[in-house]
């Protein structure tokens, strides 16, 4: 049962975050999924030490607020200050982070939170906190459903908003002028990243998240030309790669986020090498294909 | 030689708009008429894309304002349509042709529907004005230069609009994707629409247009082609560049010696 537990939460991470990096792969903007996952780190701090307790709800909203200041942040040094983009997300993600770290490290005593389950997760330890009805039913552990909730949101946002953000991505400037507003499907769009890495990290970690992120929809980009099929092969190699990277991690007795990550890695290099499309040994075994 | 006229589809007053707090545009005031084929010409760097982009209000103007239709740009989107410049989107995006003309129909959409029948129709028509309605399933990474400019012109008559910017449709295509542009530009213009072009090439600018507004990040003219394209407005928009000056002598000789017959 613990088996299906931490596969279930693997799978629903993975589907959250293959679906939103499909978005941000194409906006060439990966690198801010990276900067949330890290940057909501002092939210979540400050919303303990608020509340005392580790209650979903707080943590949400600091890290949510987080997660929009971050890439406030961001846009506000690349446009203002003309700093490079990508100097800009790394400026700003490393920096809160930081002060992350020191809020854990000074109020170490009254925060249940380390170092190490930020950034590595303790996927292991879901199903040990259970929810149980006050008849001793027991419910299934509580990371589940607030990852079923997350999950279930993320899916109406990208049903409700399909062609928003399909245009918004695509081409800002058309959309601007027909009248859709490019900077709020932004916002929408970097909101969601940041609530599913909060719902996220204290399972799975924030590297875990980073690579959802970004290994399976950059998979699916190298297997595929339609944009909805992009999505669906997304999220099958994120499911995939934590059903396989948990019985890695059992088989090598190791780190399970750990696992799950490479084996994303792994079905991306597969996808590079073998694509169809855009494989690199294909690509080869096509121009022969032309040469004889 | 500004010329202003009654009752305009464009009304620009005293804008001006700045990159970066150095203004590349400087107190525009013009107004172009209802049903013309509008050329805006100049040297690079004169703020011609800046232009159509501050009259979409795509660019914040640090003064001035932009009405369309007498009203403000908010309350006729749905009227306005733009074509990009080609370069400005990721073609290896996967999408096919078909997605991309049906983008055009987004705006009357509306929020939460998905495309009906009646949008896939003046998709696919659109795609068949432009001769491009073999394509539509293609994946757009496959398009030459040419076919994209078709795309995203489809795109924009998809939505049907009312006036259309378009900016430098005819950059990097080849000639039969030209003439058949222009051929289409004239029946919309027929039909009453507007169309604003942003255009570099002064060789075909006097027989594509019937109205030129000449930049050079203030406003040198603007009026009916035959009263603007002449060689004193021509100099003091393109004043002071050798190579362009030439080709302003050769657009002269040319209006002497006319080369080819005009249709």
């Amino acid at each position: 049962m613990n088996a299906f537990w931490i596969i279930l939460t693997g799978s629903l991470v993975a589907t959250c975050c293959s679906l939103l990096g499909c978005y941000l792969i194409l906006r060439r903007m990966a690198m801010v999924g990276d900067a949330i996952s890290h940057a909501v780190l002092p939210g979540i701090v400050i919303a303990f030490m608020l509340t005392g307790s580790r209650d979903t709800i707080p943590m949400l909203i600091g890290a949510g607020l987080l997660g929009v200041l971050t890439t406030f942040l961001i846009e506000f040094f690349h446009r203002f200050a003309r700093v490079q983009a990508d100097a800009a997300i790394g400026v700003t993600f490393t920096w809160l982070f930081a002060i992350g770290i020191i809020l854990i490290s000074v109020f170490a005593g009254q925060v249940d939170l380390d170092q190490d389950c930020v950034l590595y997760g303790e996927i292991a330890y879901v199903p040990l906190d259970l929810i149980i009805t006050e008849g001793g039913l027991s419910m299934g552990p509580r990371t589940v459903w607030t990852l079923a909730v997350v999950t279930g949101l993320i899916g109406i946002f990208i049903w409700v908003g399909y062609k928003e953000l399909f245009l918004t991505t695509f081409d800002p400037a058309f959309a601007a002028a027909i009248g859709i507003s490019t900077t709020l499907w932004y916002y929408l769009l970097m909101g969601a990243v940041s609530l599913t890495t909060v719902a996220s990290f204290e399972s799975v970690g924030a590297i875990l998240v980073v690579a959802f992120l970004v290994a399976p929809p950059a998979t699916a980009y190298l297997l595929t030309d339609n944009f909805k099929t992009m999505l669906g092969i997304s999220v099958a190699v994120g499911i995939a790669s934590s059903i396989l990277g948990y019985y890695l991690a059992v088989w090598m007795d190791g780190s399970i986020a750990g696992a799950i990550a490479t084996v994303t890695g792994i079905a991306f290099m597969l996808a590079f090498l073998f694509s169809p499309s855009r494989g690199i040994l294909m690509r080869q075994k096509r121009v022969q294909a032309v040469g004889h | 030689m500004i010329l202003q006229v009654e009752n305009p589809v464009v009304e620009v007053h005293d804008l001006t708009v700045s990159y970066d707090r150095k203004p590349v545009l400087w107190g525009i005031d013009l107004t172009l008429p209802a049903g013309a084929l509008v050329g805006v010409i100049g040297p690079n760097g004169a703020g011609k894309s800046t232009l159509i982009k501050a009259m979409m209000n795509l660019l914040p103007p640090s003064s001035g304002y932009v009405r369309i239709f007498d009203q403000p740009l908010k309350q006729v989107y749905s009227r306005i349509s733009y074509v990009p410049q080609r370069e400005s989107v990721d073609w290896d995006f996967p999408a096919s042709v078909f997605d991309v003309v049906l983008m055009g129909r987004y705006g009357q959409m509306g929020l939460f529907k998905r495309p009906r029948k009646a949008d896939k129709d003046a998709a696919m028509e659109a795609l068949e004005k432009v001769g491009m309605q073999s394509f539509a399933d293609r994946q757009i990474s496959q398009l030459s230069g040419g076919q994209q400019q078709r795309v995203f012109l489809a795109r924009a008559l998809a939505q049907n609009a009312d006036i259309y910017f378009m900016d430098e449709p005819f950059a990097g295509v080849d000639i039969a994707t030209e003439t058949a542009i222009i051929e289409l530009l004239r029946q919309m213009r027929d039909q009453g629409k507007t169309v604003i072009v942003v255009h570099h090439d002064l060789q075909s600018a006097s027989e594509y247009f019937d109205w030129v507004v000449l930049l050079n990040m203030r406003l040198v003219a603007s009026g009916p082609t035959e009263q603007v394209l002449n060689q004193e407005l021509l100099e003091q928009t393109y004043g002071g560049k050798l190579t362009l000056l030439s080709k302003v002598g050769d657009l002269l000789r040319k209006q002497e010696f006319p080369a080819r017959e005009k249709g």
